[in-house]
């Protein structure tokens, strides 16, 4: 009986293993077949997204030096794609986006694309009509918050 | 009895005949576990990169080991349309010699950087045999960095070897010419005008930067290959030669008479020494060297006119000539740094010699006589001993750092295990066919990684499914950690690769570089996001400044392009995502793609002959959209009144102004 118990455990402990080693994800890649899952995470806090940001602070008034750094952001890394008005390009236009979004969730999104659009609901919502999966374009995380700044600035913060 | 045994005897050298000729059909010899030594599951890293020479492609690749998958091929000395490497504009420079653009090459032997008599993963160098050339190649991005020439060489061959520190990559001639003033002699005087040079190439240990710190004028022999000494023999270099009998003509014969060539050891210490002294001569030549610069994604071609010459004829104490067995080939320091092999091609043993008894001979000044006004050391006063019965026709030797070397033996088709200490054969396994060089990883070091040893085969015959005449070349595993040499893989490989290193895959993949930082992008040509896509218009030459993002390019209507315009296509890639490249191609351009790693800027020029509208696309898939990734140019006539614009969205209904 004892015997026949250790090898119970042996087998839990075994497949546990091979489980755990087989769920093992490279960082960084794209399995597509896994982005129209939607995501039933329990806890996952749909509002702001996954990613390093958990709370940002923003000032009621528009801090225009870093609206202004995040312009230039903008011209190099994100106007191939997004206009500034309200129509979609390749991607969604930026009017209204700050209303649309909590900071955190921008911000999340435009650093941890890939993972973004495994999981969020609100991203893969977007990517269904879009179809392009958005670039991750490395921003640091100054440049994420400095972009979120001039997306303040062109949303009328003044 | 005396009969039967000389019967014995051919039937065995028949045997090997055959084999070396015309193989016979492969014996398997693999055990049941090979398949599990040599598999790398799905998604896994191997544990190795190999670094192999292309030889007559002129390029190098990068397997993995131990699973053989070919991750890479580096363009180097021979043009590449796949990647644009000698088409783009920024790229056409690199290949650029004394001799105006050279498109091909044959890469023969490959050197990984050391500190201190180790792999340090930091660059990898490679030669070319055919206008002598010397390439480094930057392992951060797995490009080609910096090509120098040579002058006063022909068939370099000798070479890329470096010092423990790489303080030097070598270079010597396996052609004499004439060299000086006048070079326009009679082949026949060979004896009296052809010269050998060796060059130093020095390696700035911060930029890699390369610049011949000197040159030795040599007799006019052969240098086939060459090793650094290291640890106690770090200052010296060994040279292998043929032709001591300086023939100019049916060398297969005429350079075989003699028993013994030569192996050159250089103290390259002394040399130095009296290059501060000023003796070296200056003499007026000329050279390329080209230089990749990373900030503005562009080569520059540089032509230099001055190397200095040491003479060791006058310099007495630079080169010693160690006599070494029948056309030696081979020439490899075992990882203490005590002692030589040399391998003689047409030889049936194998010399070791003692770096410490070259010493004391050079002290007792132990000499034979004199070649070409050269020492001549005594052989037995330098041998450490012989390598008895090995096999036939030895060539390379790689070491494991357990006192063991291994050697490839081409005409009995063989790599043979033997004990350094001893001098014993202790294990031998077949190859299929012919061996050339073999690699163990960091076989030529201080401390060699071991574990496994590569055969690169001359011959592979019926080893793959046929593929008509040509096949490619295969490429052996063995697994040497067992008393036994063990093979567990072939894999095929391409051109045809000559010496290979391989070394533990993370003190290269740690430094990868994914993507260029477009804001440190310094491209004369960058257009920094669409906001400075442009067109512009100087003479007949057009200049595009366009992006690429996925999935289009910016601007994708162009018009007012004329007969005899040149027109530039820079295409910056505003991504900035790792393996997110675009490439580029417009209709009927008389040249090749391009490829745009993200962050970079890469130019194609385009001269169209015929009016008309051409469409340009991308060309390497990019997201869904990719197919919509296009473009049109029009080109008018000469002459035409249709204005330069371009544009990018704008619809019919819209002007065809330019793009704001």
């Amino acid at each position: 009986m004892y015997m026949k118990k250790l090898f119970f455990a042996c087998i839990i402990a075994l497949v546990a293993y091979a489980c755990s080693d087989s769920g093992t994800k490279t960082e960084g890649s794209n399995d597509d077949a896994s982005t129209s899952s939607t995501s039933g995470t329990p806890g996952y806090d749909t509002a702001r997204g996954t990613g390093k940001f958990t709370n940002v602070e923003v000032s009621p008034t528009l801090d225009k030096a870093m609206a202004d750094a995040g312009e230039k952001v903008y011209d190099i890394k994100c106007a191939s794609c997004h206009k500034l008005s309200d129509e979609k390009l390749v991607g969604p236009g930026w009017k209204g986006v700050t209303q649309r979004h909590r900071p955190e969730w921008i911000m999340n999104f435009v650093t941890n694309v890939d993972e973004m659009l495994q999981q969020d609901p609100k991203a893969q919502a977007m990517l269904e009509i879009c179809l392009v999966r958005m670039p991750n374009q490395n921003l640091t995380d100054d440049e994420a918050r400095n972009v979120y700044e001039f997306m303040r600035k062109n949303d009328g913060v003044n | 009895m005396r009969s039967v045994n000389f019967l014995t005897i051919m039937a065995i050298a028949g045997c090997m005949a055959y084999m070396s000729c015309k193989p016979s059909a492969g014996n398997d010899a693999v055990s049941g576990d090979a398949a599990a030594k040599a598999y790398v599951p799905p998604g896994k890293y191997d544990e190795l990169y190999n670094f192999v020479s292309g030889g007559f492609s002129g390029q190098t690749s990068v397997y993995g080991l131990p699973s053989g998958r070919l991750l890479r091929v580096i363009p180097v000395f021979s043009v590449d349309p796949e990647k644009g490497y000698g088409y783009s504009e920024e790229t056409k420079a690199m290949l650029n010699t004394s001799h105006g653009f050279v498109p091909w090459d044959d890469l023969h032997h490959m050197e990984l950087s050391q500190t201190n008599g180790e792999i340090d993963g930091r660059w990898l160098f490679g030669n070319a045999n055919n206008t002598p050339r010397v390439a480094r190649i930057d392992l951060k991005t797995f490009r080609t960095a910096e090509i120098i020439e040579l002058p006063n060489s022909a068939g370099n061959h000798s070479s890329p070897f470096i010092t423990e520190n790489t303080e030097y990559v070598v270079a010597g001639t396996r052609f004499s010419v004439p060299i000086g003033d006048n070079t326009d002699v009679p082949i026949s005087s060979y004896k009296q005008n052809f010269k050998g040079t060796i060059s130093f190439i020095s390696v700035d240990k911060n930029t890699g930067r390369m610049n011949i710190a000197f040159q030795l004028e040599t007799p006019g022999v052969n240098f086939d290959l060459s090793h650094a000494g290291k640890g106690p023999s770090h200052g010296w270099f060994f040279f292998s030669c043929y032709n001591s009998e300086q023939a100019n003509t049916l060398l297969e014969v005429n350079a075989s008479q003699r028993d013994k060539d030569f192996i050159l050891a250089v103290n390259w210490k002394k040399a130095e020494e009296y290059l501060a002294q000023g003796k070296g001569k200056k003499k007026q030549v000329r050279y390329a060297r080209n230089h990749y610069d990373e900030s503005t994604h562009t080569a520059v071609s540089e032509i230099l006119t001055e190397v200095t010459m040491l003479d060791p004829k006058e310099l007495k104490d630079i080169c010693y000539l160690i006599p070494c067995p029948k056309s030696p080939h081979g020439c490899d320091v075992d990882p203490t740094g005590e002692y030589i092999v040399g391998s003689g091609k047409l030889a049936a043993l194998i010399p070791v010699f003692s770096f410490t008894k070259m010493q004391q001979a050079i002290a007792n000044k132990d000499f034979e006589g004199e070649y070409e006004g050269l020492p001549v050391l005594k052989y037995e006063s330098v041998l450490h001993g012989e390598v008895q019965k090995p096999g036939l026709g030895p060539l390379h030797t790689e070491f494991d750092g357990n006192g063991y070397a291994y050697t490839s033996f081409f005409i009995s088709s063989e790599i043979v295990k033997w004990s350094i200490k001893d001098l014993k054969v202790v294990d031998r396994v077949p190859t299929y066919y012919s061996i050339g060089h073999l690699c163990v990883p960091g076989g030529d070091t201080k401390k060699p990684y071991g574990k496994y040893v590569i055969a690169y085969n001359k011959i592979t015959k019926d080893r793959y499914l046929p593929t008509g005449p040509e096949l490619a070349q295969s490429a052996q595993l063995y697994d040497i950690t067992g008393d036994k040499m063990q093979l567990i893989l072939d894999f095929p490989t391409i051109g045809e690769p000559h010496y290979a290193q391989a070394v533990p895959a993370d003190l290269i993949s740690k430094n990868s570089v994914k993507f260029y930082n477009i804001n440190e992008n310094k491209h004369p040509y960058v257009a920094m996001g669409e906001k400075e896509a442009k067109v512009v218009r100087e003479g007949n030459k057009v200049h595009v400044y366009a992006t690429a993002i996925r999935s289009h390019f910016a601007p994708d209507n162009i018009e007012g392009i004329k007969l005899g315009d040149e027109v530039y296509f820079h295409i910056t890639n505003l991504e900035q995502d790792w393996d997110i490249p675009h490439g580029f191609a417009v209709k009927g351009a008389n040249n090749a793609e391009l490829l745009i790693m993200p962050g970079e800027t890469q130019t194609l020029k385009w001269v169209p002959e015929k009016a008309g509208v051409y469409p340009f696309y991308c060309t390497d898939f990019c997201s869904a959209l990719h197919q919509e990734m296009s473009g049109y140019i029009r080109v008018s006539p000469r002459g035409s009144n249709v204005e330069l614009t371009y544009s990018l969205g704008k619809t019919e209904s819209e002007s065809t102004q330019p793009n704001n």
